[in-house]
C-alpha cells in the first residue's frame, strides 16, 4: 500500500478529513476572533482570516481582568491537586493491588460503588461544609476534597496488580523495607506509566472545572481561568475579540503542553476504556 | 486473592477475632495508605448525602432558621413545572446528543482502522483535542458560531442561499446547539476507544468472513458490532452519566437564564439556580434527590434494555 496512490482510500480519506475538519474549526475561530477587532468579524461578511490585533485584544483583557493572576491560580491549584492525587491513590492503589489485609474486598466495593454516586446530590451540603470550616473562596476547598479520588484509586489498583511482581516485593522486604519503603523504592517507580497518565487526566480535568470552583471562589483575586473566563463572558458579552482574547488565553497553553503527551495519553484512554 | 481474605477473617471470628485482630494489627501501615479516601469520602461524600436528605425536608435559606417542612418541598416538587421541563429538557439533549455522536465515533473508528488510512495519530489527535479544551471555552466559541445575527453558521447558510435559523433564541433550535457541542468535544474521545477495540479483533476474522463471501455490511454487523458490543455499553454508559448531569454549556451560553422559555435548563443547572442563586437550600436538596431518584430509574431502564438485547 505504501506510497501508491489507491481509488478506494479517498473514500475513507475524504470523510475522515472533513471531520478534521470540524474537529478544528472552532480552534481556528478562536484565533481569528482574537486577532480582528469585534467589527471585522460581526459583519457580512465576515473577515475569515488571520488579523494582526491579538495583542490589542490581550491588553484590553488584562485591563478588565487579572486574567495572569487567574492563570497563576489555575496552575498553582491544579498542580497541588495533582500531586496530591498521585500521591495519595499509587499509596491506596498499591495496597489495595498488593496486601491482603482483612477488610480489602469489602473496603474495595465500598470506593466502586462511591464512584456512582452523582457528585450533585451532595453539592449543597459540600458547600455548607465549606462555609463551617471557613473554606469559602479557599483555594483548599479546590484541592483538598477531591485528592484522594476514587477513580484513580481504581486506576492504580489496577496498573499495580499486573506490574509490580511479588518477587520484587519479597526481594525487598528481605532487604528490611518497610511497607513505606516498599511502596517508595519498589512500587512507585514501576507505578511510573501508570502516574504519567493519571497526572496528565487530573491536571487537565482540574484545570477545566468549573462548577465547584464556581460555587466556592467569591473573590476576583482567586478565579481560576475558567471563572474569570466565564465572568469576562458575561460582562463583556459585547465586545466579541476581548473575550476570544481571554479563550485563548485559557485553552491555547493547556494544549500546546497536551501535544506534548497525547500519543501515550490517548491510547492509555483507549486501552483503559477496553479493559473496563 | 479476596478469597483468602474472606476466609481468614471467617476463620479468625471463630477463634474469638484475636487473630483478625492480629492481621489488623500486622496491617496497620496499609490501613493508613488507605485512609486518606475513607475520611475524605466520610466527611465530603457520605455525610453530605445524609445531611442533604436531612435538608431537603426543611426550608433554609442559608442564613437565618430552618424551618421542618416534612415531605413539603417533595410535594411541590411534584407539582414543579420548572423541575419537570428541566428533566425534559436534559433528557431531549442527551438524546439528541448521544446518538449521532456515537454514530459518528463509530463510523470514525471503522474509517481510521482501515489499512488505507495514512496519518493515523495525526487524526487520533486531532479529534481527541476538543476533548481537552474547557467546557467554559467551548460555549463561548460556539456561542458566537452559533450567533443568530453574525454567527458564522448563518453566514454559511446565507452564502448557500438559505435561510438563517435563530440558533440561540429558539427553544429547541438552543438544545440543537448545545447537542451539537457536546457532539463536538466527544466523538473523538469516543472514536478513540472504538478505534482500540477495533484493532483488538484479529484480521484473521475478517479474512475468514471474506472468504466465506460475507459483504461489507454483513462483516460490520455480523462480526464488528457483536465483538465491540461490551466497548459500546461502556461508552453508552458513560455518555448517559455525562448526559444527566450537563451544566457548563446551558450556563455560560444563557448567562445562568435557562434561556428563551427555559428551553435550556437543564436538571443541574435548575439546582444551582434553586440553590446557589435563589439560596433555597431545602428546595434544592430536594431537586438533587429528585434529580438522583430520576438517574437511578432512567439507569435501571438503560440495564433492562441491554439485558433484553442480550438474550437475542
Amino acid at each position: 500500500m505504501n506510497g501508491r496512490f489507491h481509488p478506494k482510500s479517498l473514500l475513507y480519506q475524504i470523510p475522515l478529513l472533513l471531520g478534521a475538519i470540524i474537529s478544528m474549526f472552532p480552534f481556528y475561530w478562536i484565533i481569528v476572533m482574537s486577532t480582528r477587532k469585534t467589527s471585522d468579524v460581526f459583519r457580512f461578511p465576515p473577515k475569515v482570516t488571520f488579523g494582526t490585533e491579538l495583542l490589542t485584544n490581550m491588553k484590553h483583557v488584562f485591563q478588565n481582568m487579572d486574567f495572569f493572576g487567574a492563570f497563576l491560580n489555575t496552575v498553582f491549584i491544579a498542580s497541588c491537586h495533582t500531586v496530591l492525587v498521585l500521591l495519595f491513590c499509587s499509596l491506596a492503589g498499591f495496597a489495595f493491588a498488593k496486601y491482603q489485609f482483612p477488610g480489602n474486598k469489602v473496603l474495595f466495593n465500598i470506593l466502586l460503588v462511591s464512584m456512582m454516586v452523582p457528585g450533585q446530590l451532595s453539592l449543597i451540603p459540600s458547600f455548607l461544609i465549606m462555609q463551617k470550616l471557613g473554606w469559602i473562596g479557599s483555594f483548599k476547598a479546590l484541592i483538598i476534597p477531591g485528592m484522594a479520588s476514587a477513580f484513580g484509586i481504581f486506576w492504580m489498583r489496577q496498573y499495580a496488580k499486573e506490574a509490580i511482581h511479588e518477587e520484587l516485593l519479597n526481594a525487598g522486604k528481605i532487604d528490611g523495607c518497610g511497607d513505606f519503603r516498599l511502596y517508595w523504592n519498589v512500587a512507585l517507580p514501576v507505578l511510573r506509566p501508570a502516574l504519567a497518565f493519571l497526572g496528565i487526566f487530573t491536571f487537565i480535568g482540574t484545570w477545566n472545572d468549573y462548577l465547584w470552583p464556581l460555587i466556592i471562589i467569591n473573590d476576583s483575586k482567586k478565579y481560576t481561568l475558567q471563572i474569570a473566563l466565564s465572568q469576562l463572558n458575561g460582562i463583556y458579552n459585547t465586545d466579541y475579540a476581548m473575550v476570544m482574547a481571554g479563550t485563548f488565553f485559557a485553552t491555547f497553553p493547556l494544549i500546546v503542553v497536551f501535544l506534548f503527551v497525547s500519543r501515550q495519553f490517548i491510547s492509555d484512554i483507549a486501552a483503559g476504556a477496553v479493559k473496563a | 486473592m479476596s478469597d483468602t481474605n474472606v476466609s481468614l477473617a471467617a476463620g479468625a471470628s471463630k477463634r474469638g477475632g484475636s487473630q483478625l485482630w492480629r492481621e489488623i494489627y500486622k496491617h496497620r501501615v496499609i490501613y493508613l495508605f488507605i485512609s486518606p479516601f475513607f475520611i475524605l469520602f466520610a466527611v465530603f461524600g457520605l455525610f453530605p448525602i445524609l445531611f442533604s436528605l436531612y435538608l431537603s425536608l426543611h426550608k433554609w435559606d442559608g442564613i437565618g432558621e430552618m424551618k421542618y417542612l416534612g415531605l413539603g418541598q417533595y410535594n411541590y416538587l411534584l407539582h414543579d413545572a420548572d423541575f419537570w421541563k428541566s428533566i425534559l429538557n436534559t433528557l431531549e439533549i442527551w438524546i439528541i446528543s448521544t446518538i449521532p455522536m456515537l454514530f459518528f465515533a463509530l463510523l470514525i473508528a471503522f474509517l481510521l482502522n482501515s489499512t488505507f488510512v495514512r496519518f493515523r495519530n495525526v487524526y487520533r489527535v486531532i479529534y481527541f483535542l476538543p476533548n481537552v479544551t474547557s467546557i467554559v471555552a467551548v460555549a463561548i466559541v460556539f456561542g458566537t458560531i452559533f450567533g443568530d445575527n453574525y454567527g458564522f453558521l448563518n453566514f454559511l447558510l446565507k452564502t448557500l442561499g438559505l435561510q438563517p435559523v435563530k440558533w440561540l433564541s429558539s427553544p429547541v433550535m438552543l438544545k440543537v446547539a448545545i447537542a451539537v457541542m457536546v457532539i463536538w468535544r466527544w466523538t473523538g474521545y469516543n472514536s478513540i476507544i472504538y478505534l482500540a477495540g477495533l484493532q483488538s479483533i484479529s484480521n484473521e476474522l475478517y479474512e475468514a468472513a471474506r472468504i466465506d463471501g460475507a459483504n461489507l455490511m454483513q462483516t460490520f454487523f455480523r462480526i464488528t458490532i457483536p465483538i465491540i458490543r461490551p466497548i459500546i455499553l461502556f461508552t453508552l454508559i458513560t455518555s448517559t452519566i455525562g448526559g444527566m448531569q450537563i451544566f457548563t454549556e446551558p450556563q455560560v451560553l444563557t448567562n445562568n437564564s435557562g434561556g428563551p422559555e427555559h428551553g435550556g435548563m437543564t436538571i443541574v443547572l435548575y439546582l444551582y439556580q434553586q440553590s446557589f442563586l435563589n439560596h433555597m437550600f431545602g428546595y434544592g436538596s430536594a431537586v438533587a434527590w429528585g434529580m438522583f431518584v430520576i438517574i437511578a430509574v432512567f439507569s435501571l431502564i438503560n440495564w433492562k434494555i441491554v439485558q433484553l438485547t442480550e438474550r437475542k
